[in-house]
């Protein structure tokens, strides 16, 4: 077994929670990151668009300030070239068609107790162990 | 203005969670996948951290009228498991599994500069246009 970062894990995971809690307190929205990211790329003004610019600029803007202060990015790319772009259309298919991700159905669907997050996350959940467990221990 | 600046905020909150927990990083979230090899649990305490601070909070907020900078809370209507939620979970799955990126880890990685991350993304961006297509192929 890998040396799990304990520290990290949980101070990290409760500040993605506490983001999600004040997106829904404040704007009453879900912080879904593929359904925020739709908005921005099919420049939606009927929905807001200049809350969801904000929040993704937000979001890189926390990782450059975590390079700035804390350290170099941890970074390990796992893939490259095709198989990373195949990854990318599935990723950007798969969660305009199934609403969500593991931010928008793993952590705050799940909070709403949303039978269709339930679903989504243990489907998505069971098929990227199969997808690991097939590319790592099968094809290679 | 104001619900441009708490999505700013909120953004930079979930953006620095993804990078301390190192949920940033695709090695940690395919050992977390990787069930077979060399398992890292992080990922479990990132998400459970998370869903505890959202599952005591969530249902707090939307016991309120409406939230503090909008007239009403915006959240998914939908209930039923349909085709599109399942087969777009197990998409998104195939892609998770593939490069161990999923939407917000791949926007806030844009931070790092590395060229995969954009390269991701960009493909990503592609796959919502198609996801959006298939969409409205479904709904007719």
């Amino acid at each position: 077994m890998i040396e799990p970062n304990v520290a990290g894990g949980l101070i990290g995971g409760a500040l993605i929670g506490i983001s999600s809690v004040l997106m829904l307190l404040l704007l009453g929205r879900i912080t879904g990151i593929a359904g925020i990211l739709t908005g921005v790329i099919t420049w939606n003004k009927a929905d807001g668009l200049s809350w969801r610019m904000a929040f993704v600029a937000g979001l890189v803007l926390g990782a450059v300030l975590y390079q700035l202060f804390v350290g170099p990015l941890p970074l390990q790319m796992q893939a490259s070239g095709p198989l990373l772009i195949v990854a990318g259309l599935l990723v950007g298919m798969g969660t305009r068609l199934g609403s969500g991700c593991t931010s928008g159905h793993g952590v705050c669907g799940i909070a709403r107790r949303s039978p269709r997050s339930f679903a989504s996350t243990a489907t998505f959940m069971v098929v990227a162990v199969v997808t690991v467990f097939v590319m790592r221990h099968v094809l290679s | 203005m104001k619900s441009a600046i708490a999505a700013l905020i909120c953004g930079i909150l979930f953006g620095l969670g993804l990078s301390i927990s190192e949920m940033i990083n695709p090695a940690r979230v395919i050992g977390f996948l990787d069930v077979a090899g060399d398992w890292d649990l992080t990922l479990m305490l990132v998400m459970g951290s998370a869903l505890i601070v959202t599952v005591v909070g969530f249902p707090l907020i939307t016991r309120k009228a409406h939230p503090l900078l909008a007239d009403k809370f915006s959240l998914p209507t939908k209930t039923e498991l349909d085709m599109p939620l399942i087969s777009g979970a197990v998409l998104f799955g195939i892609g998770w599994g593939l490069a161990g990126l999923c939407p917000g880890p791949a926007l806030a990685g844009m931070a790092s500069l590395e060229p995969g991350i954009f390269l991701f993304v960009a493909a990503m961006i592609a796959g919502q246009y198609i996801g959006i297509r298939l969409e409205k192929a479904f709904a007719r």
